[in-house]
């Protein structure tokens, strides 16, 4: 499963379950994000464990954050499963605005390299 | 409600902003593109922003720190600046040829954004509303509440506005002035400043 454009690539590796998100995301509201909110979404189907790798996302726009917003509330309501972020600290917005997620759902953990 | 007539202020508003030498603005006419080229118009100026600016700071050499001034200054230009143009183009009014402006001003001790468009009076109560929200809220609370209001997928969240505040410590002040020719549209002038 792969969303790809000259911006950015999403993509999942289910033998880790993975989901990797690269590039620059500055889609237009939430319409625009649905695919990949879907792969998110289809990536919690059946995994104890989920990992969100965004350690070469290197800009999300506050749509973009909306959207992880809502797929930590879609995992919270699911139950029973770990999410794990992971981040790099050379990139400013996931130092300045990951940790939010966790307002959401205090379990998730977050890795920065 | 948005009174006509009157120009409306609300937050930190500099008016008007002290004199600087290094100042830019970009202008966007409204030409008859698709949304989506406009759209990719947002990111092309902010990077262009962010990277104009920052080549006014020091490459820190000595730094302990992971992200240098001039890497923190070319990311936050470049997401205050998007957000402040994808707002500025999704709340302008459609059907009117109106342009779009976005300037930012160096300081010694700050930047100040400041971002124009023109909306009709009904998008302007609105804002207004939730302006009224920002400005009277505890920033945390109004986060996690806009959050969870936003994983419904209800639109207008605005998160862009309050990550401004709570994750880059910007100050945020607005001013809506009615036009003289048409009754129902206000040019709404958004600032942020942010201490460097």
């Amino acid at each position: 499963m792969e969303i790809k454009s000259d911006d950015y690539r999403v993509w999942y590796e289910p033998e880790d379950s993975t989901v990797f998100c690269n590039g620059y995301l500055r889609l237009d509201g939430t319409e625009e994000y649905k695919p990949i909110m879907d792969l998110l979404i289809g990536a919690i189907t059946d995994q104890p464990t989920i990992t969100v790798n965004l350690r070469k996302l290197e800009f999300l726009n506050s749509s973009g954050i909306s959207m992880l917003s809502m797929f930590v509330i879609k995992v919270r309501q699911n139950g029973g499963i770990k999410l794990i972020f992971e981040g790099s600290s050379k990139i400013l917005w996931q130092t300045k605005s990951l940790k939010n997620l966790q307002r959401l759902m205090p379990t998730i953990q977050l890795d920065f390299d | 409600m948005a009174q006509l007539n009157t120009d409306k202020v609300f937050g930190e508003f500099l008016d008007p902003l002290l004199p600087t030498d290094e100042y830019l603005t970009i202008n966007f006419s409204p030409t008859s593109g698709s949304r989506k080229e406009y759209w990719r118009n947002n990111g092309i100026s902010a990077d262009f922003l962010g990277d104009y600016f920052s080549s006014f700071f020091p490459i820190d050499i000595d730094t302990q720190a992971k992200i240098d001034k001039r890497d923190e200054i070319k990311s936050t230009v470049s997401f205050i600046a998007n957000e402040l143009l994808e707002n500025a183009m999704k709340y302008s009014v459609q059907t009117m040829k109106l342009p779009v402006s976005i300037a930012l001003y160096l300081y010694e001790q700050e930047l100040v954004f400041v971002a124009a468009n023109h909306a009709h009076v009904k998008t302007v109560n609105g804002y207004q509303e939730f302006i009224q929200e920002i400005v009277t809220s505890d920033i945390d609370e109004l986060y996690t509440k806009q959050m969870e209001k936003a994983a419904t997928g209800e639109s207008g969240s605005s998160m862009g506005l309050i990550t401004m505040i709570s994750d880059y410590s910007a100050k945020l002040g607005w001013k809506f002035s009615p036009l003289e020719d048409y009754q129902d549209i206000f040019q709404a002038i958004i600032m942020v400043r942010l201490a460097v």
